[in-house]
Order: structure tokens, then C-alpha cells, then sequence
């Protein structure tokens, strides 16, 4: 399948990745090789094949619904590029 | 004792423990050898007064005489763990800075275990390469040459400092993940040992995420031996992470006895591939021949879906790493983007990610977006998942016809250039033979069998039941010692 300038820029933009418009026709080739590797998958009978979900057949593990975790704070803004009073701190998003 | 950094993990604990040696004379002759060994771009953290502390912490438990294994070795720790207060990137733009308030389940068990920590190693971007030349940091180095060329070669990937480190005696043992052949492909690269355990086996709590139903960390050693010991310090069960399995592990140590007499050993005729150089069909050849006279009974199997498991996984790891990968937003922690006068959130999120992410991994998200869009997550997800399910479906067939182990080569080549190797998907092939293991979620070891006639390691690969290392540990003990490789490179660096 040959992708189009104009899906790249449309997976660029689900991706959140800025993409130059002078880039997007590269980006758009190397899509198309990688999706052209990917479609020998047609070739396979996957009729009556559930997809995998899980490669191991045991059940997750359940724990009780209680804290058993918390009051970190500090801990968890340390690391933010910008944190005021307590919070992560981003760009206005409410006008 | 003359050089403490050639020691294995089991000599080193057999000399401390008679006193021979010391955790901190072991410690300092790693971090002498790191020093000199800027040209290998295999340490790109490094933490010498940790080591220093550990180390002797560890001497005076090894003195009071209960001292674990592990206990007193020191270690490097790929960049893909979190270690407490140590930067680590995932060889990545986007984590600049950044130093976890907590520590991986796999380091945790190991530094109670009183293993040392000499650094980070480098390694490909969030783990997304098969030539360690995706990371930040710049190449990783292979410490083995061409004869007298002195052409640089790739560690292989994405493991590649964890297999620098260990091949040019840096420390002792690596740690390493592997989510296609990330442990295997780099340590047939540069002559040492690398397991990837079955899926569930080792925690993955506070390993950087790349695909979350494929990666599992495990040890990178120089010999099989270490291996054991090492994994036995690395698995068990983690109520932090859901799908870390609640199974007893034996003694994996304990394992080795070398006795495969009775075993039976698969050939998969799928993996031999149009091309495949002469000498890696030799080196699969008398592999064969060595465990059939050590014992083994030989039989030829058939794995019908090999052919697609690199095309099943290019869609199920992308997939999943655009989901693992939308965490990195510059919000919580990281690189975040300058941004211009009116710029709003949805421009701090693309320009983030657009300066944080090198090229490889920026290729893999929108790829994994692109599979999991409306209109296609079927027609590619879902069918790769099916696929997959194939896949496993062919081990599950061979093993329940009595096969104990499969023997394949580890990878399609010896090493190849630094910067000879620029296609995509030609690179995707790297990992032609270790990635089916990754889909069915088995142990796969890569144990260094020969050189070739370039004077470059090739290793063999053996691939286990689920759940089944130690046994799997012991075909690898008897092929490693049928083998008798001893070869290591000339130090250039």
C-alpha cells in the first residue's frame, strides 16, 4: 500500500510529532516500504484464529482495591520540566 | 590474581568468598578499565561512588560468610533501567535530565543481592535498533575488529554497550532487555553469552517500556554459568507488574550438569534462509554435530510461520510503543520543547516529541499509530495478532511432539560495519532468528560457538520450553563446553 503526503501528515499530526511539510514526502516513502514489508501478512489463513491477547495462558492477578500508595508529592513533580504550587505546569489550554 | 576484570561472576564469587580477592579491588580495576575505554561508547553514566559504597558494603557481607552470589559483582546496568537518582535516558533525547525517585524491581533484586553498579550502559534508542546507532549518546563500539582492519563494527543491537561492556572486560556481567533479539543479537555479536527469559520470568517494573507484551530483561554474561547465577538474582515473581509470573524458580546453577543425553534437539528447516552466509550454516552444522555427540537425538522440525513473525512483530511492537510512548508529552518529566509566543499545549506536545525522539524511534510511532488507526486496526493489528498466534502455535506443536531445545543460528551475519547498514527494513532482519522467540514469549540463549574467517565471534541460539530455563541453561552448558570458545578481541581501545 503506497501512503500519500497527506496520510503521513495525518498520522504525524495522531502522533503528535511535528513533521516539516518539506519532510512529509520522505516520511510518506518510508511508510509505504515499511507498510509493503508488513503486507506479506496477507498471505497467511488466519481464518478461525482468535489474535493474541496474552502469550502466557495464566490470569493476571488480582489485588485488593485499596491504597497502597501515595503522599509523594514532591517525589512525582521532581522530575516535571515545570511544576507551580503543587501541579504540573503547561501552557494555557482554556481560553 | 592478575586481571580481577576478566573474572567470571562465578569465579570472582568462589575467590571472594576464600579471601582471595575483594569486592573493592574487583570494583576499582572495572572502573580503571571504564576509563580507558571512551572509544567504545559502551558507559555513558557513570557511578563510581555508588560502586565504591557497594562494594564495600558487599566486602564486609562477604566477610560475616552469608554473602548471595551475586553478592560483591560489579555490573553494568543498561540505560533502559531506572536506577534511583542515576540519570537514565533510554538513550533518549526526550528523558535529558531525568532521574527516576525509584528503582527497577531487576536492580532492586540485584543490589540487595550486593551487586555493584559502575554505570549505565549505551545502547539504541528506547531499546528500537539492531546496531546500537539509534542512541543519544552516539555508537556503542564492538571491541572485536576485522583481522587487522580497523574499520569500527557494530555491537549489535539494542544491547550493544551491555555486549561492549562485557566482551572488553568492563564488569564482570550486563544486564540487558530484549523485545526481538535485543540480548541475543548483540552478545552473538561480540562472543558472549545473552538469555532472554521466558515472558514473565523477570519483573518489568521500572524498565523503560517499549512493547510491553514482547520486552523481558535478562542477563548478558561471559559464560553460560554466569547466566544462571545471574537470572537467579534477576526473576521471580512481582506483584508490581501483573504479568510477572507467581512460579517457583529452581536453581538454575545447580542445573548445569552437562548431561543431555536423551534430550531431543529441533532443526527448524524454516531458518535456513536464502543467502545465508556459508560459515553461519557451518557454525549451525557442527552446533548440531556437538549436541548429538554429547548425547542428543537430532530431529528435523517445522515452524510453517517463521516467515512472518518479523512482519507480525513490525506492526505489534510499533503498536504497542506509540501506546507505551505517548507518556513522553514534556508534562511529568523529560525534554520539553521551547515554545514560541501563542504556542498552546497540542504545539508543546509536537514540538516535544519532534526534538526529543531521534528518526528510528519517531518512524516506529507513527508507524504504530498508523496500525491502530480507525480503517486499519484490523487489517494490521488485529491480523498481526493473529499471526502471532500462529506462530506460537508451531512451538507449541514441536514441543508437544517431544522436543526439548531448537538449535539456530543467532543471527544472519557476523557484526557488521558502524554506518554500513542504513536501510530500515534490511536492518529489521537482524533479528530474523531471535524475534519468533519473543512472539511465543520463550527463553532463547545465545551462546558464542565460533569465529569466522574474519576473526569475528558468530554465535548459536537455543530455544526452550516455556518456563523451562534451567534445562535450557543446561543444552547451552554442554553446546558452550562442546564449543570451547575462549576467543576474545584484541584490545585496541
Amino acid at each position: 500500500m503506497s501512503i500519500d503526503t497527506e496520510t503521513a501528515r495525518r498520522v504525524a499530526k495522531l502522533a503528535r510529532i511535528k513533521v516539516e511539510d518539506d519532510q512529509l514526502p520522505a516520511l510518506a516513502s518510508e511508510f509505504s516500504a515499511i507498510l509493503g514489508f508488513i503486507e506479506q501478512l496477507n498471505e497467511v489463513d488466519v481464518d478461525g484464529v482468535e489474535p493474541m491477547t496474552s502469550v502466557t495462558p495464566q490470569r493476571l492477578k488480582r489485588r485488593d482495591d485499596v491504597v497502597t500508595d501515595g503522599d509523594q508529592q514532591e517525589a512525582v513533580l521532581k522530575n516535571a520540566p515545570d511544576s507551580r504550587e503543587g501541579f504540573f505546569a503547561v501552557p494555557k489550554v482554556v481560553e | 590474581m592478575t586481571d580481577l576484570t576478566k573474572l567470571t561472576i562465578a569465579e570472582a564469587r568462589d575467590a571472594m568468598r576464600k579471601g582471595d580477592t575483594t569486592s573493592t579491588e574487583i570494583t576499582n580495576a572495572c572502573l580503571s578499565a571504564i576509563e580507558g575505554s571512551g572509544a567504545l561508547g559502551a558507559f555513558v553514566h557513570h557511578t563510581p561512588e555508588i560502586a565504591a559504597d557497594q562494594a564495600k558494603a558487599a566486602d564486609v557481607r562477604i566477610q560475616a560468610g552469608d554473602a548471595p552470589a551475586m553478592c560483591g559483582i560489579p555490573l553494568g546496568i543498561k540505560d533502559l533501567f531506572c536506577t534511583k537518582g542515576v540519570p537514565s535516558q533510554a538513550a533518549s533525547g526526550i528523558l535529558e535530565g531525568f532521574k527516576p525517585e525509584y528503582e527497577s524491581t531487576v536492580t532492586t533484586q540485584l543490589f540487595d543481592a550486593g551487586a555493584v553498579m559502575l554505570g549505565k550502559l549505551n545502547m539504541d534508542e528506547f531499546a528500537m535498533g539492531s546496531s546500537n546507532e539509534t542512541s543519544v549518546y552516539g555508537n556503542a563500539v564492538n571491541p572485536w575488529r576485522r583481522g587487522n582492519e580497523d574499520t569500527a563494527l557494530t555491537p549489535g543491537g539494542s544491547s550493544g554497550g551491555s555486549a561492549s561492556a562485557v566482551a572488553a572486560d568492563l564488569c564482570l556481567a550486563a544486564t540487558g532487555t530484549d523485545t526481538g533479539g535485543s540480548i541475543r543479537q548483540p552478545a552473538a555479536f561480540v562472543g558472549i553469552t545473552g538469555l532472554k527469559p521466558t515472558y514473565g520470568r523477570v519483573s518489568r517494573w521500572g524498565i523503560v517500556a517499549f512493547a510491553s507484551s514482547l520486552d523481558q530483561a535478562g542477563p548478558m554474561t561471559k559464560d553460560v554459568r554466569d547466566s544462571a547465577i545471574m537470572l537467579q538474582a534477576m526473576c521471580g515473581h512481582d506483584p508490581k507488574d501483573s504479568t510477572s509470573a507467581d512460579l517457583a524458580a529452581p536453581d538454575f546453577e545447580a542445573a548445569l550438569t552437562g548431561d543431555i543425553k536423551g534430550k531431543t534437539i529441533g532443526i527448524p528447516k524454516e531458518y535456513r534462509m536464502d543467502g545465508m552466509p556459508e560459515e553461519i550454516e557451518k557454525l549451525w552444522a557442527d552446533g548440531t554435530a556437538m549436541l548429538k555427540d554429547a548425547g542428543a537425538k537430532i530431529v528435523d522440525i517445522t515452524l510453517p510461520h517463521t516467515k512472518y513473525a518479523l512482519p507480525a512483530y513490525y506492526v505489534i511492537a510499533p503498536a504497542e510503543a506509540s501506546s507505551n510512548l505517548a507518556r513522553y508529552d514534556g508534562v511529568r518529566f523529560g525534554h520539553r520543547a521551547k515554545l514560541a509566543q501563542g504556542d498552546g499545549i497540542t504545539e508543546m506536545y509536537e514540538k516535544t516529541r519532534a526534538e526529543g525522539f531521534g528518526p528510528e524511534v519517531q518512524r516506529r510511532v507513527m508507524i504504530g499509530t498508523y496500525v491502530l488507526s480507525a480503517g486499519f486496526y484490523d487489517a494490521y493489528y488485529n491480523r498481526a495478532r493473529r499471526v502471532r498466534a500462529l506462530i506460537k502455535r508451531d512451538f507449541d506443536q514441536v514441543f508437544a511432539d517431544g522436543v526439548d531445545a531448537i538449535l539456530t543460528p543467532a543471527t544472519p551475519s557476523a557484526a557488521f560495519g558502524l554506518g554500513e547498514n542504513m536501510d530500515p527494513i534490511q536492518m529489521y532482519l537482524n533479528d530474523v532468528f531471535t524475534v519468533t522467540v519473543n512472539l511465543a514469549g520463550l527463553p532463547g540463549i545465545s551462546v558464542p560457538a565460533g569465529l569466522d574467517s574474519q576473526g569475528l565471534p558468530l554465535g548459536l541460539q537455543l530455544i526452550g520450553r516455556p518456563w523451562e530455563e534451567a534445562e535450557l541453561l543446561n543444552t547451552a552448558y554442554a553446546l558452550e563446553q562442546a564449543a570451547g570458545f575462549v576467543a576474545k578481541p584484541t584490545k585496541w581501545w
